[in-house]
């Protein structure tokens, strides 16, 4: 510590200073000191904050990329180029953030079926989980408006086809697209304003919607594995018997939990960036061609499921209704669900089933995303599409007869 | 009680076996993604370059100026980042690699005017600067090696990997020039031959022999390679000493956590 620092009597001096005019010390307590988190946290619970942990990171190297970006048709692609080489330490920091787009989603999709696993959705956690799927809407639309800023000939043609397929509202559809894109097709115009959105107005909202994600959390507790509501049985000291306090205790676990993903994630990022071309597609080192389109036009890896049902789908709008239906469907699973109990431990065959069948459905349909609309293929897909629709459709009716098991008193915990 | 524990037991092993299943899964499908991917591929011929040759660069650098250059462009390479990494004095890059009137922090440009490239060849020669990292070391190893005679393109000879290609064989005086033998198979029915290529045969002898050849080849891809991201080396160099940070990081926070969670009873 150096001289300067003052005195431990000033430093309280100081914190009462401020507690008297800004809640700082009542909002630690609230959320980190004195929050009380169940104690049988597992590795599903790593991703939580894993989550919050990229977000900072697209953020800050959001941050310093924009310094050397330029948003315009005529200058996109050699800016990339010119911050991959030029600028200092620019490559680390591009790396970063087109490592941290596909590890945002690999840990969001990781958390959101450690929800559907232990029914983090059901009551009282429903306002956490809308919270949770209006963050996962923005990240698609951030993540979407992200990938056309390289300029590259694979995000000039992914936002053709995106784009176009709002083309398939019935008469409105057209002009739609038109407004989208402010011009007839995808152009610096499109290139300025999507710009504007990923940098400014989807940052902005994600940030607000994750601040509500975890005071909604925070108000009601955390859920864990084994879906007991740990508030239930509170000791002489009014705290929860089966509660921990966040910090020290999670925010320690937690930090283990980092070092392991920033392990994996520096092994993709400075051994494998492009990740065999399914982080960085190969077609994306081509500037962007309107004249000539890539050999074969796939979105990248986190949107191919819900690619492989808008194609697995003879009619265009009722496929783009599909798609939209795939993803809007997880907001209902408060409702959808009947079952008494939460945890995939004490339910029955018939949930565990279905759960499988839907995260079996959802990786095939990913990689049949990914590969070129064979006849074999489209047939596959519309297979998993029917599990990864029934898994939802259904869910009233199977959560209701399955066969649950009692759920005892206390947390499962064993000590280490 | 020796039954509670008994179910417990087996639930754990029942989810466990569901987190295995869908683990094995998604590595089942990632197998699957990366065999269609190399599939895809199968036709082309293994670089088998190495960015951290640095002589091989030279060469590979002397070898892109003197038969590349002249039509494709580098734009985004700087002659002095060429000078840093590979081990050159600015005079040795001016001297060997720079066209009169160049200084030594521009970017690889060609003279050529679109226009004129347009009407010569029917379409603009590309930039060169990412080629490696569009096409991959091998399609471009493969396509400097697959030039035959072809008397019905304008330029004499056609390209294996990209039929029709406007790019004459530049490199006929190193390579020679070769025939493609095919192994035909007469279909009576429809009055055609189906031709399967077979391999090339050289009709006429070039100044390298065809392992001097395909050393040059190699050299120029592994140029062209570096080019498309010049720090490849640095950054898996720094990743290294990162994960030895990680690693040494992880293990101070492990025995934190555990110091601490020895009070959760």
């Amino acid at each position: 510590m150096s001289a300067t620092m003052p005195e431990k009597g000033k430093m309280a001096q100081l914190v009462d200073w401020i507690d008297a005019r800004f809640p700082m010390t009542r909002f630690m307590k609230e959320h980190a000191s004195e929050y009380y988190a169940p104690k049988n946290f597992n590795f599903w619970y790593y991703f939580g904050s894993l989550a919050l942990v990229v977000l900072v990171l697209q953020i800050v190297t959001g941050i310093f990329l924009t310094m050397n970006y330029k948003p315009s048709a005529a200058d996109a692609f050699a800016s990339v180029e010119y911050i991959m080489r030029d600028v200092e330490w620019g490559w680390l920091i591009r790396y970063m953030h087109s490592t941290g787009a596909s590890a945002f989603f690999i840990v969001v999709y990781l958390h959101m079926f450690r929800g559907l696993m232990y029914g983090s959705y059901k009551n009282p956690r429903e306002l956490v989980w809308i919270f949770g799927m209006l963050i996962y809407l923005c990240l698609m639309a951030e993540a979407f408006f992200g990938y056309l800023l390289p300029w590259g000939n694979m995000s000039y043609w992914g936002a053709q086809v995106i784009v176009s397929l709002f083309g398939a509202i019935p008469g409105i559809g057209e002009s739609l697209v038109e407004w989208i894109r402010g011009d007839y097709y995808i152009s610096d115009i499109t290139l300025n304003r999507f710009f504007a959105l990923h940098v400014i107005a989807l940052p902005l909202a994600l940030v607000f919607l994750v601040i509500a994600h975890i005071f909604a959390l925070h108000e009601v507790g955390s859920n864990n594995p084994d879906g007991i509501e740990i508030k239930k049985l509170k000791g002489p000291d009014g705290h929860p018997v089966d509660g921990i306090p966040f910090h020290p205790y999670y925010t320690v676990k937690d930090l283990v939990g980092f070092i392991v993903f920033a392990m994996v994630f520096a092994l993709v990022l400075f051994f494998a960036p492009e990740m065999g071309g399914y982080f960085l597609e190969h077609a994306n080192f081509d500037p962007a061609n309107p004249l000539q389109t890539p050999e074969h036009i796939a979105p990248v890896w986190y949107f191919t499921p819900f690619y492989a049902i808008l194609r697995a789908v003879p009619n265009k709008l009722m496929g783009v209704a599909l798609m939209g239906a795939a993803v809007v469907l997880f907001v209902f699973l408060p409702w959808l669900d009947r079952s008494k109990v939460k945890s995939i431990r004490y339910r029955g065959w018939l949930f565990r089933s279905f759960l499988g069948a839907f995260a079996v459905s959802f990786i095939a349909l990913g990689y049949l995303g990914l590969m070129p609309a064979t006849p074999t293929y489209t047939l596959a897909a519309r297979f998993f599409g029917v599990i990864y629709f029934a898994f939802f459709l259904l869910m009233p009716w199977y959560t209701r007869i399955d066969q649950t098991k009692p759920v005892p008193e206390r947390v499962t915990y064993h000590a280490h | 009680m020796p039954t509670e524990h008994l179910a417990e037991a087996m639930m754990k092993k029942s989810f466990h076996k569901l987190v295995l299943g869908v683990v094995g899964l998604s590595a089942l499908a990632w197998s699957a993604v990366g065999a269609a991917a190399e599939g895809h591929n199968s036709a082309l011929q293994l670089a088998r370059n190495d960015v951290a040759n640095i002589a091989s660069l030279q060469r590979g650098a002397r070898n892109f100026v003197n038969y590349c250059s002249g039509c494709h462009s580098a734009k985004y390479v700087r002659y002095s980042r060429l000078a840093e990494d590979l081990e050159l004095s600015e005079k040795q890059v001016t001297d060997n690699l720079m066209f009169v009137g160049e200084r030594i922090h521009d970017t690889i440009k060609i003279g050529m005017k679109p226009e004129d490239a347009s009407h010569w060849f029917g379409t603009t020669p590309p930039d060169l600067s990412l080629i490696a990292r569009s096409r991959g070391a091998d399609y471009i190893y493969s396509f400097l090696k697959s030039f035959y005679l072809d008397p019905s393109r304008p330029t004499g000879t056609n390209n294996l990997i990209l039929p029709g290609t406007a790019m004459p064989h530049v490199l006929w005086e190193l390579q020679g020039l070769q025939r493609a033998v095919y192994d035909g198979e007469s279909d009576a029915e429809h009055n055609t031959v189906h031709k399967k290529f077979k391999e090339f045969e050289l009709a006429k002898q070039g100044s390298l022999s065809p392992q001097e050849y395909d050393q040059f080849v190699r050299d120029t891809v592994n140029f062209l390679d570096y080019i498309a991201e010049p720090m490849q080396l640095e950054r898996r160099n720094l990743g290294m000493r990162v994960l030895a940070f990680l690693i040494v990081f992880f293990l101070f926070a492990h025995f934190l956590k555990k110091e601490f969670w020895k009070d959760v009873k």
